[in-house]
């Protein structure tokens, strides 16, 4: 432990610490921009200045570590006026539209303006960078925001190895793009949206499908909607909630206030996903399939499997995701059952996800010229259109999913967490071999944030090695091992996004104090759910009764089963 | 007045051959340095004052120690060629008259601190010194001064040629090793230092090429020998180059705190039917000065006590045909082309003095232009993250501070008609 004075109050702090840490730990606040809770040091920005007795000059508290005996001072004249004209600098090179960008109401630059009480005229002429990119159906890069932190590249490169950003120019014309200056939608990108969730400004933002849902929702078109499970975790949180607030009910009450006809759960399409692929596994260890059979429901991680590991592909299971199987089946046998045509059933979905609004465009998802999915809106959009429509979302009554798919089991819920399909699976696949009934529900070795989790399940004669990764990074490593040949799981899950889905890009802003919250809430609410096995769904029952037959059926491989394609020439 | 030449005293016929170099006393300190105790190598670097001629001034004892403390299965010399301050030649005219004495200064330091390997990071405008370089580390390595078991040692010492990219910043310590590593050349934070953790995070000393020539100087004569030269704090000899408007410019080699009057009448003065207008210290990141106050002594601690700095010892003289503003305008335009972009002050920074300085060339600057070029500098010189963004405005400041009437007679709408 070393003893540090921040403005005349002495704190002792571990030794390592930043000045910044020993700062908020006596509450006091220093402004930052480049800082990131959940990555690497960068000390790029400066605008965390602070001055240290016997420095010769400022330095970076959120770089800088403390020593014993250090003083600092934190809003000196000196600092002030550091902060000030660094403060200036950005702004003079930053498009001033904050009426109307997406992040006005929780923009970290905007902020430390405010908290500054920066209101002085800019000195300098305004420059504004072009180049706003929309070719990405997720993600908007809009250079004229960017302020140079880099944490975009951070996430992108040593979180997720996607490496689709890169930083080109020198001096002033400095910008963090795409390789060659492409389109983001030509590039590796694999639509995860982690940048977005890093970027502290109005840079990386959601591309916004707000607008064609509502032209949707005024026309004459039936429109159905689906609600993944991570939602009823995060749309609370996106509306000024705390993290981890479940709102399953509200959300259900403010969807069909906003003139959403029907209201379904995805919930019950992962536990269809659970009944297919425990089914498909459970073929591949029977008649000796390539293995380990790895999971499809995260469309971030099919396209970075297409694009690094296209020799890989036949280890994905056949399975669509969840959202994906909802599309087909609203699209077929639901309007069927309505007695109406495709296009007059408008197929929306609510994501925690970016990379789901570029599966819904999957050329395979989709027949006789039309799409499964006509739309997908992420949390942040649905709080947006709650938030426009006036809705006082706290104070809501609770709504029940809309029949017959609104049932989903617990099983269901957990897809919503890294583990969580995996732990899904177990329970049906255990349940399904053995005949028996599975006592302990809870497979606590594949939970939690730990990057790769590896478990050992006995299963009737077989012991089921599985393992599971989260985060594009830690997939890397587990899919050169499994093309290495250095493990032999049979059954593995990755998901894009570190955290799962709850933590992917379409949600409010993330770090992994409010992921902690999150996680909590989808297990809590997985105890909660009156039925916990995919199997145990009536509702999934009754469908292969009334119409897909069993799984992995013929009709079942028609509507609920699809194929990959090898991107690897991306990176050519 | 005299040139005091030790580092540029013996000059061979053929300065490429190893051979030629050891008949005439080359390599007699590396022969001493394998029979001493590191320790003792880097007591008489550290008593001899010895400070780093890169520009900071830090010292060289103190440095290597630091290297030598640091534990690790590999360490790394890094000669930093990367002689990129506009107005400096001193490195390129030590490589083409006394190669030698570099790689010598380089492999006393791997003994000294451990390190096997040795890289030259050399500026990519130096071509023809990639080929004398080439053919001088072959010589070396022939007569047995480089390879494993030096001279029948137990040390392993060989150095790598690595030649940049061409950019400014690379001569600052931390984005020359990212350099090396491949990638932007752009400074990291410090801590942890090179000496610590530098190239691929293994414990690195980076010297500049004018302080190893120096070493084996001090190891063959002793530190006390080294101490008659230069001053108290800052001893030995220094590599001036001068340039501008001056009749004899070049590179000459002068006790540390000779005057800069001096200098000037040894280089011949400012061409007929002129007048000294300023002098530029230590390159574009130097200070200006005006031509009254010339006598001063070149040390880096009386230059410091004066607002003025000694940097890499480029001295530009300044007649009375320049513009300051247009030399303003072009040290601004160096520097907006040279930031790397990593930082908020000096990415954003330098476009904005540029900015300013051409609206007094525009005659459209207001005296309160030159409060916003004062405010704005001192942010930069206390918050950027490296040397560059510290130093770029130093020339507007000291040209403000020095000079004001440069800046108030644009003001007022005056033309210069030189």
């Amino acid at each position: 432990m070393v003893k540090v004075t921040i403005d005349g109050q002495t704190i002792k702090v571990k030794e390592g610490s930043t000045i910044l840490d020993a700062a908020k730990k006596l509450n006091i606040w220093i402004p930052t921009l480049c800082h990131h809770p959940d990555q690497a040091v960068k000390a790029n920005c400066r605008i965390c200045v602070v001055e240290v007795d016997g420095q010769r000059v400022l330095q970076p508290s959120c770089a800088f570590p403390v020593s014993d005996g250090m003083v600092v001072h934190t809003h000196s004249q000196k600092v002030r006026s550091a902060r000030s004209n660094i403060l200036e600098l950005i702004l003079s090179h930053h498009n001033q539209d904050c009426l109307h960008c997406p992040r006005n109401e929780n923009c970290e630059l905007r902020i430390v303006a405010e908290k500054l009480g920066f209101n002085k005229e800019l000195r300098y002429p305004l420059h504004i960078k072009e180049g706003k990119d929309t070719s990405s159906p997720s993600i908007v890069r809009d250079p004229s925001k960017c302020i140079n932190c880099g944490r975009c590249k951070y996430v992108c490169d040593e979180i997720q190895t996607v490496y689709a950003i890169t930083k080109e120019n020198r001096s002033f014309e400095t910008i963090y793009t795409t390789s060659f200056g492409e389109d983001l939608a030509s590039s590796p990108c694999v639509n995860c949206g982690q940048c977005v969730q890093a970027c502290p400004v109005g840079a990386l933002t959601i591309h916004d499908d707000t607008e064609k849902v509502w032209q949707a929702i005024d026309s004459d078109k039936l429109v159905i909607a689906q609600v993944a499970p991570a939602v009823r975790i995060t749309l609370a949180e996106a509306l000024g909630e705390e993290p981890g607030s479940i709102s399953t009910g509200r959300l259900v009450t403010a969807m069909k206030q906003l003139g959403i006809d029907v209201v379904f759960d995805t919930d019950f399409t992962a536990d269809l996903t659970i009944m297919e692929e425990g089914t498909e596994l459970l073929g591949r260890l029977k008649n000796g399939g390539v293995l380990p059979m790895v999971t499809s429901c995260s469309p971030g991680w099919i396209k970075f499997c297409e694009t690094y590991y296209p020799d890989c592909l036949d280890n994905l299971s056949t399975c669509k995701s969840p959202q994906a199987m909802f599309g087909a089946l609203i699209k077929t046998y639901y309007a069927e059952k309505l007695d109406k045509k495709p296009h007059d059933v408008y197929s929306l979905s609510i994501m925690p996800c970016t990379a789901k609004k570029y599966e819904a465009n999957r050329p395979e998802l989709g027949r006789d010229g039309y799409q499964d999915i006509d739309a997908v809106l992420t949390v942040q959009e649905l709080a947006k259109m709650i938030k426009s429509a006036g809705i006082n979302y706290k104070t809501l009554p609770d709504t029940p999913f809309d029949k017959p798919f609104g049932l989903g089991t617990g099983a269901g819920e957990i897809f919503g967490a890294t583990g969580g399909v995996m732990e899904a699976a177990l329970r049906t696949v255990y349940e399904v071999v053995t005949g028996e009934e599975l006592k302990d529900l809870d497979f606590k070795e594949v939970r939690g944030f730990e990057g790769i989790k590896e478990s050992t399940v006995p299963v009737g004669d077989l012991n089921v090695k599985v393992a599971i990764a989260h985060g594009l990074g830690n997939a890397r490593k587990l899919m050169d091992a499994i093309r290495a040949k250095e493990v032999d799981y049979h059954f593995v899950e990755i998901m894009a996004c570190p955290g799962g889905c709850i933590g992917g890009g379409g949600n409010p802003i993330k770090n992994w104090e409010k992921m902690a919250n999150r996680l909590k809430s989808v297990y809590e609410e997985d105890k909660n759910l009156p039925q916990r096995k995919s199997h145990d769904n009536e509702a999934v029952k009754e469908l292969y009764t009334q119409f897909l037959g069993h799984p992995n059926g013929h009709k079942s491989h028609e509507l609920l089963h699809t194929n990959y394609t090898n991107r690897s020439n991306i990176l050519n | 007045m005299q040139e005091t030449r030790i580092i540029l005293n013996k000059v061979n016929n053929n300065p490429i051959c190893a051979k030629e170099y050891v008949e005439n006393g080359g390599y007699e300190a590396v022969k001493k340095a394998v029979q001493m105790n590191p320790k003792d190598i880097i007591d008489i670097i550290t008593d001899s004052g010895l400070r780093g001629r890169g520009g900071a001034g830090f010292p060289v004892g103190l440095k290597i120690s630091f290297v030598y403390k640091t534990n690790s299965d590999q360490k790394y010399i890094i000669c930093n060629a990367d002689e990129g301050e506009p107005g400096t030649n001193k490195d390129r005219v030590i490589f083409e008259t006394v190669p030698h004495s570099v790689i010598e200064g380089m492999i006393i330091c791997g003994i000294a601190s451990g390190a096997t390997k040795g890289y030259i990071y050399l500026r990519w405008e130096y071509p023809q010194i990639y080929d004398i370089l080439t053919k001088v580390l072959d010589s070396a390595r022939e007569s047995g001064f480089l390879g494993e078991k030096i001279l029948g040692s137990e040390y392993d010492f060989d150095i790598e040629i690595y030649v940049g990219a061409g950019a400014y910043v690379c001569g600052e310590e931390t984005a020359l090793i990212e350099s090396i590593e491949g990638k932007r050349g752009e400074a990291r934070f410090k801590p942890p230092f090179p000496g610590v953790e530098g190239l691929w995070g293994k414990p690195t000393l980076v010297n500049n090429v004018e302080t190893l020539a120096n070493i084996p100087l001090i190891i063959n004569n002793g530190s006390s020998w080294f101490h008659q030269f230069g001053t108290e704090k800052c001893s030995g000899t220094k590599l001036f180059t001068l340039c501008g408007n001056i009749n004899k410019p070049g590179v000459y080699e002068f006790p540390i705190g000779v005057k800069l009057q001096d200098l000037y009448a040894f280089g011949g003065g400012v061409p007929k039917g002129r007048k000294l207008q300023a002098v530029q210290l230590g390159g574009v990141s130097g200070s200006i000065i005006s031509a009254d106050q010339i006598n001063v002594e070149m040390d880096p601690d009386t230059l410091a006590s004066k607002g003025m700095t000694f940097g890499s010892g480029s001295v530009l003289f300044i007649d009375d045909s320049q513009d300051m503003i247009d030399l303003l305008e072009n040290i601004m335009e160096f520097f907006l082309h040279e930031s790397c972009g990593k930082c908020t002050p000096c990415r954003e920074g330098n476009l904005r003095l540029l900015e300013i300085i051409r609206k007094f060339k525009n005659n459209t600057a207001r005296l309160e232009d030159i409060d916003t070029l004062m405010d704005l500098s001192s942010t930069m010189m206390c918050t950027s993250l490296c040397g560059l963004g510290q130093s770029s405005p130093t020339a507007i400041v000291t040209c403000i501070r020095n000079m004001k009437e440069v800046f108030t007679n644009r003001i007022k709408g005056e033309q210069y008609c030189g």
